[in-house]
């Protein structure tokens, strides 16, 4: 294990280097990073050798990503390709943008290798429930089933009405949305025998089970995310509601940092869902709150800390609104990983989460 | 360490989600309670027989509930991995919540009497007809057809931690048929399982249980999927609900003492009947008054009161003199206080106790919080601590002509109105605002069992139908 740590940290600091490399040349680099070199009394393409060295640059801050103009985050090297634009946080205010050629893509191809054929046959359909619009979610999980042979059905769901409805105390709004999505998805599940792999994200997995069994309904495999996933919520989900016949497959993600993966259902776990990250593409780290340089011990309770490597988009050191326990490397994923991924309690303001 | 279980309607559940209740002057973790989540709470409210208790007849019923009375306090009983005596269900009640143990025992007293004299209390909310037509679905009483039907068949009830005594209000569900699924208050999850436990222990099935310890989250889908349910709370908490006929609202009280005309004067014979009122309990209960409205010598009211509650100290639970709670969180404690004060930093209002007593009203000891009763005086009845209601002794003096009272004293849960003067008794009776009227020096705090007030259990369970029948030819 140690040799299969330290060959994968090998091959995270070559990837930092060749991320950094293309992200800061002024020939592929784009527009944003290239004029915050031009303010730096270092060049980043010498300086940075290892994924320690990202340490030189600030905070990566979320406000960068919030409004224009978006074209400076597309590197001159992918100037030729189309470009989707991906948004997140756009409950209140502005949301944060990110650009996508074929990252989406990729993030799914690579996660598909962590799924079971049993669970999520290749050729069969899919059914997907949860948040659409400007996310980058549907196309995602759409471009996962094709990449699998299969045909994605899609029910749409708008996170950011039901927050809406949340924060005003609608209640009862937000309950018959909430049945209204549920309900067009029983129909595509009725109507499509061949559907086989769900995703969806946890009250709506609850709501679909109240109405219908899924192991009747044909399911093998259910993808599971775009909110805080509770480990008593995990065991639940797997010993109820999908009464220990379907595989669930529960992640993390976002738009600006792609798809973790978590470990493989062990029972010592006592149900902790940990995410592994798609390592050398993006990193998950847990940090002090107080001194978020500084990585908190194997066990700790931190705030999680994002890094994100690809040919699209150069995100370092940022503070996600989540807080999790650092887990050390696992036999399927050589690196660190993050636990019991909640939102981050340190805020003064609660964060009203998706309750979608 | 003791852990408490989710119970699923007959079954225990451990879950990996665990609250810790801890001491509430060490500190110290006291109990784990399992955490039940929402879409658990959900599943179960909609797989559960609704029917269990229906192979009893109601005085069958209320056999098993008078079993329940003794075992509830004598018995050793399950309290999730260990046994508990009446006394350790003190202890722990006292630790958790702060309140003193004197006030424990007589909430406790109270919680049993419910269960001894169900019979009482059923034949109070039910008005007296024969209660074998619950049984049989109907029958004849005094001469008229009667059929009822329980709407209630899923019954759910959100607890608060602030007095057991509250329990005594969902008991008689299970008289009446009715499978209970309950969320206890945070700090006092004790008496609704010492009651589950005595009631199984006498024989109720214990599929008619379901004990779900859960978030903010978790209550409102408890309530949201039961048929019929019942939140106790501050007005933050019981808001949603107010306008949802299925669910009975115990909010705030603001309880009140009104003196007439004609008693104004002999006011300082009242005085023991308005102490009592607002300090009986330790304040923390919606029927304990938190104004006192008089058409004159409001002044010296406040003042006599002031005397007196000005002599009441801080004193640790286990003190037989103790006669107010610690509070289990103590920055719930500072919160109240520091309300308090930013309402007294309007004009027309003077805090009477603190200056008698020389010292604030929020008193800390290490981890201990305690609030020391309080009376402020109101120039203005539009002033905003009138008709305010916290967890401590806490009351508003205000002057009012009496002619104008029955509106102004705004919606009360218990009025005392100790006076002789017909109109203003009749005002009072005519008045949406009062939910229970007592006419006379009565304390706020007594409760006569067949005197429901703040809704009607029964009515709520049940409705009555249309109900012809002929004998099949």
């Amino acid at each position: 294990m140690a040799d299969r740590v330290r060959r994968a940290k090998q091959r995270l600091d070559a990837h930092v280097r060749e991320t950094v490399a293309w992200h800061f040349d002024p020939a592929t680099g784009c527009p944003f990073w290239l004029d915050v070199a031009s303010r730096l009394d270092w060049d980043p393409r010498e300086t940075i050798q290892s994924y320690e060295d990202l340490d030189r640059f600030k905070f990566f801050e979320d406000e960068w990503l919030r409004g224009g103009p978006v074209r400076q985050w597309v590197p001159k090297g992918l100037a030729d390709k189309p470009v989707f634009v991906f948004e997140t946080g756009g409950s209140t205010g502005i949301p944060k943008s990110r650009i996508n050629c074929e990252d989406f893509r990729i993030d799914y191809e690579l996660f598909s290798e962590t799924l079971s054929d049993e669970a999520f046959p290749k050729g069969a359909d899919w059914l997907m429930l949860g948040p659409s619009g400007p996310r980058r979610l549907r196309l995602a999980v759409e471009h996962l089933c094709q990449h699998r042979g299969g045909i994605c059905f899609c029910v749409d769901l708008d996170p950011r009405w039901v927050t809406r409805l949340i924060k005003t105390g609608r209640m009862e709004l937000m309950h018959e949305y909430k049945d209204h999505v549920v309900n067009q998805g029983l129909t595509i599940l009725r109507a499509h025998e061949n559907i086989r792999c769900l995703f969806t994200t946890p009250k709506l997995l609850e709501a679909i089970c109240e109405r219908v069994s899924l192991v009747k309904a044909g399911i093998k495999g259910v993808f599971c995310g775009g909110t805080q996933l509770t480990a008593q919520f995990h065991r639940f989900a797997r010993e109820e509601l999908l009464e220990g016949k379907i595989d669930f497959v529960p992640t993390y993600g976002n738009t600006l940092m792609g798809l973790a993966c978590h470990k493989p259902f062990d029972p010592s776990d006592n149900y902790s869902v940990i995410y592994y990250p798609p390592s050398p593409r993006a990193s998950i780290e847990v940090v002090d709150p107080d001194e978020p340089a500084r990585v908190v011990e194997y066990g700790e309770l931190g705030r999680v800390r994002l890094t994100t490597l690809t040919r699209e988009f150069f995100m370092p050191r940022f503070l996600e609104r989540d807080e999790a326990i650092r887990h050390p490397p696992c036999e399927a994923y050589p690196w660190d990983g993050a636990g019991d991924v909640r939102p981050f309690s340190g805020f003064a303001v609660p964060i009203v989460e998706g309750v979608y | 360490m003791l852990h408490l279980p989710i119970l699923r309607f007959g079954q225990s559940y451990e879950s990996i989600d665990k609250a810790e209740i801890v001491h509430h002057a060490t500190g110290e973790v006291v109990a784990l309670v399992s955490q039940a989540n929402s879409g658990l709470i959900v599943r179960d409210l909609h797989r559960t027989a609704d029917d269990v208790l229906e192979r009893f007849s109601v005085v069958e019923l209320f056999a098993l509930c008078q079993r329940a009375a003794e075992l509830f306090a004598n018995a050793n009983l399950p309290c999730g991995d260990s046994q508990q005596s009446f006394d350790d269900y003190i202890r722990l009640l006292s630790a958790t919540t702060g309140m003193p143990v004197s006030y424990c025992r007589n909430n406790a007293e109270k919680v049993r009497r419910v269960l001894a004299e169900i019979d009482l209390v059923v034949r109070g909310l039910t008005r007296g007809f024969d209660l074998s037509i619950l049984d049989r679905g109907y029958g004849e009483n005094a001469g008229s057809m009667l059929s009822y039907f329980r709407a209630g068949r899923r019954f759910g009830v959100v607890l608060p931690s602030n007095s057991p005594g509250v329990h005594s209000l969902w008991i008689p569900a299970i008289a009446l048929k009715a499978p209970v699924a309950l969320k206890p208050g945070r700090e006092e999850p004790w008496t609704p399982l010492r009651v589950i436990e005595a009631l199984s222990a006498a024989g109720v099935p214990r599929e008619a249980f379901g004990f779900y310890p859960t978030d903010h989250a978790g209550s409102g889908e408890l309530l949201r999927n039961v048929d019929r349910g019942m939140v106790f709370g501050d007005t933050n908490t019981t808001r949603p609900w107010v306008n949802d006929p299925r669910i009975e609202v115990h909010g705030p009280g603001f309880s009140k003492i009104v003196l007439g005309d004609d008693t104004a004067e002999d006011w300082e014979k009242y005085l023991d009947v308005i102490e009592a009122s607002i300090a009986a309990n330790g304040g923390r209960s919606c029927i304990n008054a938190s104004g006192v409205w008089t058409p004159r010598h409001g002044w010296e009211i406040a003042e006599a009161l002031a005397e007196r509650f000005a002599k009441i100290e801080a004193l640790p639970a286990e003190d037989p003199q103790a006669s107010v709670a610690a509070f289990a969180n103590p920055r719930v404690a500072e919160a109240i206080s520091v309300s308090i004060d930013a309402g007294l930093h309007v004009e027309g209002a003077i805090d009477v106790t603190r200056s008698r007593r020389g010292t604030d009203r929020l008193v800390r000891r290490g981890r201990l919080a305690w609030l020391l009763p309080t009376v402020v005086r109101c120039d203005d009845r539009e002033h905003p601590l009138v008709n305010r209601e916290f967890l401590f002794p806490f009351a508003s003096i205000v002057e009012c002509p009496t002619a104008k009272m029955p509106e102004a004293i705004g919606p009360s849960l218990v009025v005392s109105a100790i006076t002789g003067d017909r109109a203003l008794q009749t005002a009072l009776m005519n008045s949406p605002n009062v939910d229970r009227l007592n006419l006379g020096p009565i304390p706020t705090m007594r409760i006569a069992w067949d005197q429901p007030h703040e809704g009607n259990l029964f009515e709520l369970l049940y409705r009555q139908r249309a109900f012809q029948t002929e004998p099949a030819a």
